[in-house]
């Protein structure tokens, strides 16, 4: 492509796009999490599927990891950049008139998501890693939804997880029309950006969550 | 009226500053921030003190001279005006505020609160102008029509007074709204179309050598622009960059 | 008589020459008693010839004072040469103090030939050039950069010269032209109204009330379409109407609409453009830009201005910068009553400057008081807003009737709209029925002080009229009523809808107020009074917009030229960029057409010594000096005297007393003032002083104009000269004339030469606007 990164602005729309990317992954991630509270035949259909095709595998999964680091560099290299863009501090500092705490708090949102995204690796994908491509086990495409449903018999772990999810939707609310903005998206559509903002930051996050909860009620009852 | 004032102090763009406190009567709520100012500056010089330096000129919220960030505020409380248009009815007797010079690396402060904004300028030179000469014989100007909506977008973006109280106020210390701005204002006309690619570019380039800092879409820049400049010409600069990019 | 005349070289008896035959002209300098002893008459060949049938005799006898007939081919350009000899003879005689020379002769306008309407073409196809390769290596200097500077400073470095500009102020955007709200004129008859080139010119002599030079003028109103082209090449966003056009508003005192405009932010908008056209030619190096500089003096070498001295206001700097011609852009001298719509920074120094060192000052009492401005509130005021004259379209002005009533309104006990309808007074519609509320600014401000003078004033300290705009809401509420088929009985109804269409014009302005004043005025009525808005005096410059010093020019509101004793709306902003987009880049070059080879001006030159240890030596007599008053005590002392006796209007008495008072503030100001702080460092008081102390000698020269012009013009209010109704009374037969200045050691001792006004194209009328 032969596009450089070296202005502010692409550098934003490049952190507008990884967003974007991987907010179509996240919804399609919860659209996958959710049968499971349905069904869990078509959970493990869909999860064996995601976890054996070849161009998922080998060339999704990359794009994504190189989505999700991309996201975290820049975000960081970008806030350490604007840091250092007012060398003396202000005494006094009134962000609250001018701006909502969310949009000036992205660097923290985004930190606890990251902390959760670690935890999420630690506890589902090097596990799965492990299992497909280190010890080499039998394909087995059954497997998938007790594995999820295991996970979340912990209360202290899933109070986490809402948590995380709680930082992730402060992260949304402001990210999802910010990268739009950044996108260069004229103002006649930020009524209706900032309404799908809304419904999309609250409604995923709260949706994961009540996967998660589900699966803990389940397991009381069931245990 | 009777108040406590922190202003920062500081000798010249060598030394340190600091916070200094100081204590004032008399003060009518129909005085202008300036004009208690000015009160301040009088009393301290007949004690023998060295008054508090700070840039104004017009007095009228125009010239965008006056950079005073009062209360943690880019020109302080009030919405939609400059320093030297807020009044102090605005504030209650016995208050204590906080006066501190418009800070960013690209503000180098030259004494108390006068900054040095010529980061601004250099970024003008780069591309903010129509390359036209003065020969009184350009074509009539009412040879090309411009749709009214664009001249009075164009017009709103021209207001901009350079005052530099959005990247004073926003956390990156990003100029986005000021060039956006400037770059909107001929975007929108089709005069600037001709040299719309360069100017683009060579503004945002200049921008980033200055060290301004990103813009996050925080939008504070917007609420504490004295002329109510519109996030949408960051959008639009965005897009702008964006075609140039393709174009180049 | 000291004089300088022009002679033709005889060398044998005059009848034994014959019509054809050509002489050479000479210069004679006449004296009485000179000192080298060498006869009375000192002779100077000019070594330009002239044949005896293109000779005028009676050359002394026209305006121009040009020797060689138009007969002559070349008559323009030799006059211009010979006009230039004179100039430099009388340097060099100067040079000799035992010389006194007269300098009346050199009062000439140098206005071109020919028709009113030929002139400017003429004068353009005749005046020399300066290459493109000798361009590059002429400097100029430029002081100051608001609408006149900054586009001087622009079209001069797209010419090729190499230019050095300089502003107080942290960026050239700044410069108070930013403040200009209402619009600009041009004749372009858009509208299709009639308008034209000569009916610009016309409005403008008049509305001047016959006091500025015939020639200026249509050359201003000539250009002033071009001004309109060129700043929406630029990208100036003027305000348009829905089919794309542009649109115009019409202005006090004219018949047409010939204003275009910016919202209410029209000086702001073209301002930018220049700043602009300047950013170009500082991005190609052609312009050196120097911010927060301020000139502190002039440096002449041979007579001609080669230089400047500046001080830098961050670290007090004093600088030396040479040039070829030197052009003063620095604006007007309002801040002289302290209380002024003029920005805190604006002062006369730049101008007083060159003043002292050989450039007259021209009518300096010809002063605009604006009718609409926000009034005083108080003792801490430091500067006023104005209310753009546009309002008065739309607002009625009027106080109460009953003084009783008046009393109440100050002490807070009724309200202004609880007062009936006739118990107010409409005094301008009552005065000025044709006009009303749209009469010139000087006759509306005069009125407002009259009514407040007797003690109808509305505001705390009485210093207040009413500006209502009640009428003009129920008008266009009503209209928009009736367009959306409303009811328009609805009172309450038709005002919301009105107010809407009142905000959509003034809304800026509305606002403005509000933030000021604390009171709606879309629910209460306007206050305002008069307040110093603008000069018309200024430096004396000529046709070619030079002073009396050659190489120094001036333009914008810092010189005298076109406004005479009133300025119309509108017309400030035309003024300024004609100057500097359309005449000097042109005019200068004739002048620097003889420098061609001249090369870099050297600062080391004694002159640039002595300049320099002069402005050294005036900040360390104030910094040391031990006072124990600080500079703005001395500047509202000088502001009210100024006021209250060369205001709005004045009489002998008052005028003497100021003078006598001035001079004796200004000796106290050098024993008491107080300037904290050092030089080498950011020092605005130190800044403040430097300009106050030239206030200060101004403001004597003010006061000792407006003494010697006993007529009332324009702004010039004289108590004497009035008719019996109290309105203003010109005295054409023997005040039609500019007053030029000449400085001589102190204001006191300053020296009236008089350029006589002649109108050829128009008749001199009473203005009447009953």
């Amino acid at each position: 492509m032969g596009i450089k990164l070296d202005s502010s602005i692409l550098r934003k729309v490049a952190m507008a796009l990884s967003g974007l990317f991987l907010i179509i992954f996240l919804t399609q991630h919860f659209i996958i999490n959710i049968t499971s509270v349905f069904s869990s035949e078509i959970f493990n259909m869909f999860s064996h599927f995601m976890g054996n095709n070849f161009i998922v595998q080998f060339i999704a999964q990359p794009i994504l990891i190189f989505g999700v680091l991309f996201h975290f560099i820049m975000g960081f290299y970008l806030e350490l950049q604007n840091r250092s863009a007012r060398n003396v501090k202000y005494v006094k500092f009134k962000g609250g008139a001018n701006s909502s705490w969310i949009s000036r708090n992205m660097i923290i949102s985004g930190l606890v998501v990251l902390a959760f995204l670690g935890l999420h690796f630690y506890d589902f994908w090097i596990p799965e890693m492990k299992y497909k491509y280190v010890d080499i086990l039998a394909e087995n495409p059954f497997r998938y939804y007790d594995e999820l449903v295991h996970k979340f018999n912990d209360p202290i772990k899933v109070v986490l997880y809402c948590i995380s999810f709680f930082f992730l939707a402060l992260h949304l609310l402001h990210g999802f029309s910010s990268s739009f903005k950044s996108l260069g998206t004229d103002s006649k559509y930020s009524n209706s950006i900032n309404m799908i903002t809304k419904i999309y930051a609250i409604g995923i996050p709260l949706g994961f969550c009540f996967i998660a909860i589900y699966h803990l009620i389940g397991n009381f009852v069931t245990h | 009226m009777k108040l406590k004032l922190k202003i920062w102090r500081q000798k010249n763009s060598d030394s340190k500053g600091k916070m200094v406190t100081y204590e004032i009567e008399n003060i009518s709520p129909d005085m202008s921030f300036l004009e208690m100012m000015d009160v301040l500056n009088e009393e301290l010089m007949s004690k023998g003190v060295d008054p508090v330096a700070f840039d104004h000129d017009c007095r009228e919220g125009i010239c965008g001279s006056c950079s005073m960030f009062i209360n943690g505020e880019a020109h302080g409380p009030d919405r939609y005006v400059t320093t030297c248009q807020l009044h102090m009815r605005k504030f209650k007797d016995g208050d204590t505020i906080y006066i501190e010079p418009f800070r960013a690396k690209t503000f180098p402060v030259i004494k108390d609160l006068v900054v040095d904004r010529t980061s601004f300028d250099r970024i003008q030179h780069s591309g903010g102008y129509i390359s036209v000469n003065t020969s009184g014989n350009t074509q009539d100007a009412n040879a090309i029509p411009i749709e009214k909506v664009n001249a009075d977008k164009a017009f709103d973006a021209a207001t901009c007074i350079g005052c530099g109280a959005c990247v004073a106020t926003c956390k990156n210390s990003s100029a986005m709204l000021f060039v956006s701005a400037k770059v909107s204002q001929f975007a929108l006309l089709p005069q600037g179309e001709v040299e719309a690619t360069d100017r683009v570019l060579n503004m945002v380039k200049q921008m980033d050598e200055e060290g301004f800092g990103n813009c996050t879409n925080t939008g504070a820049c917007e609420v504490e622009c004295p002329k109510g400049i519109s996030l949408d010409n960051i959008a639009r600069m965005n897009r702008e960059l964006l075609k140039a990019q393709f174009k180049k | 008589m000291n004089r300088i005349t022009y002679s033709l070289n005889y060398r044998k008896p005059k009848d034994q020459y014959k019509a054809s035959d050509e002489l050479t002209v000479c210069l004679r300098y006449f004296h009485k008693n000179n000192p080298k002893g060498k006869g009375k008459i000192i002779k100077k060949s000019t070594g330009i010839k002239c044949k005896l049938s293109d000779w005028d005799s009676d050359w002394h006898k026209n305006p121009n004072r040009y020797p060689i007939k138009s007969s002559d081919k070349f008559s323009i350009k030799k006059n211009k040469l010979l006009n230039e000899k004179v100039i430099n003879f009388k340097s060099f005689l100067k040079k000799d103090s035992q010389f006194e020379v007269s300098d009346s002769f050199v009062l000439s306008s140098n206005e071109p030939d020919g028709p009113l309407a030929q002139k400017w073409t003429n004068h353009k196809n005749n005046i020399r050039l300066v290459s493109p390769a000798n361009k590059r290596s002429i400097d100029v200097i430029v002081v100051g950069t608001g609408l006149a500077g900054g586009s001087a400073s622009a079209t001069l470095a797209e010419l090729g010269y190499n230019v050095k500009s300089f502003c107080f102020q942290d960026s050239p955007r700044r410069a108070h032209s930013i403040a200009a709200q209402g619009g600009i004129n041009a004749a372009k008859n858009y509208q299709g109204d009639g308008d034209s080139t000569f009916r610009l010119f016309y409005d403008t002599v008049k509305g001047g009330d016959y006091r500025s030079r015939e020639s200026n003028v249509y050359r201003l109103a000539e250009v002033s379409a071009n001004i309109i082209d060129q700043c929406v090449a630029q990208g100036v966003p003027f305000a348009r109407e829905y089919g794309g056009l542009l649109d115009n508003r019409s202005f006090g005192g004219v018949l047409v609409s010939r204003t275009f405009y910016a919202k209410g932010q029209t000086g702001q908008q073209l301002l930018l453009g220049a700043y602009s056209a300047m950013n170009r030619q500082i991005a190609r190096g052609k312009i050196q830009m120097f911010n927060r500089h301020e000139m502190l003096d002039v440096v002449k070498v041979d007579g001609k201005a080669r230089g400047i001295i500046t001080r830098n206001l961050i670290n007090g700097k004093i600088e030396r910068h040479s040039a070829h011609a030197v052009v003063i852009a620095s604006g007007g001298y309002g801040n002289l009553f302290f209380l002024s719509t003029n920005a805190m920074g604006s002062n006369v120094t730049a101008s007083w400057k060159i003043h002292k060192k050989g450039a007259f000052f021209a009518n300096p009492c010809f002063t605009q008081i604006h009718p609409t401005c926000i009034p005083v509130s108080g003792d801490h005021q430091s500067k006023l807003t104005l209310m753009s004259e546009s309002l008065r379209n739309d607002g009625r002005i009027w106080v109460p009737k009953d003084k009783n009533d008046a009393k109440a309104i100050r002490d807070g006990k009724i309200k202004p709209t609880e007062l009936d309808e006739n118990k107010r007074d409409y005094y301008l519609e009552r005065r000025y029925p044709a006009f009303g509320n749209l009469v010139p600014r000087d006759v509306a401000s005069r009125a407002a002080k009259e009514r407040c003078d007797a003690g109808y004033g509305v505001n705390k300290t009485g210093e207040a009229v009413y500006l209502d705009f009640e009428a003009a809401i129920i008008r266009y509420g009503k209209e928009k009523a009736h367009l959306k088929g409303l009811n328009e009985d609805d009172i309450e109804l038709v005002k919301d809808l009105g107010r809407e269409v009142i905000k959509s014009k003034y809304g800026n302005l509305f606002q403005m107020y509000e933030k000021i004043v604390d009171q709606n005025p879309y629910f209460t009525p306007m206050m305002i009074y008069p307040a110093v808005h603008y000069t018309m005096g200024g430096v004396w410059v000529d046709y070619n917009l030079m002073t009396t010093i050659p190489g120094c020019f001036a333009i914008g509101e810092a010189n005298f030229s076109d406004h005479g004793a009133n300025r119309l709306g509108a017309s400030a902003l035309m003024q300024g960029l004609a100057d500097g987009y359309f005449v000097l880049p042109y005019t200068i070059g004739n002048y620097l057409a003889d420098d061609i080879r001249t090369g870099p001006i050297s600062t080391d030159l004694p002159e640039f010594n002595e300049a320099e240890e002069s402005v050294k030596l005036k900040i360390n007599t104030l910094l040391k000096n031990n006072g124990s008053k600080t500079v703005d005590y001395f500047h509202k002392i000088l502001g009210k005297i100024i006021w209250n006796k060369c205001g709005m209007s004045r009489n002998k008495k008052e005028l003497k007393e100021a003078i006598v008072e001035i001079k004796k503030l200004r000796e106290d100001f050098y024993k008491n003032v107080y300037v904290p702080g050092t030089n080498e460092s950011f020092n605005e008081p130190l800044a403040k002083a430097l300009r106050v102390a030239d206030f200060l000698e101004l403001g004597e020269l003010f006061a000792k104009d407006a003494l010697e012009r006993t007529e009332s013009c324009g702004g010039h209010f004289r108590e004497e000269s009035q008719t019996p109704e109290g309105e203003a009374m010109r005295d054409d037969k023997n005040f039609t004339f500019v007053s030029a200045w000449e400085f001589k050691g102190s204001p006191s001792e300053a020296k009236l030469h008089k350029e006589k006004l002649s109108y050829d194209n128009i008749e001199l009328k009473t203005r009447s606007y009953k």
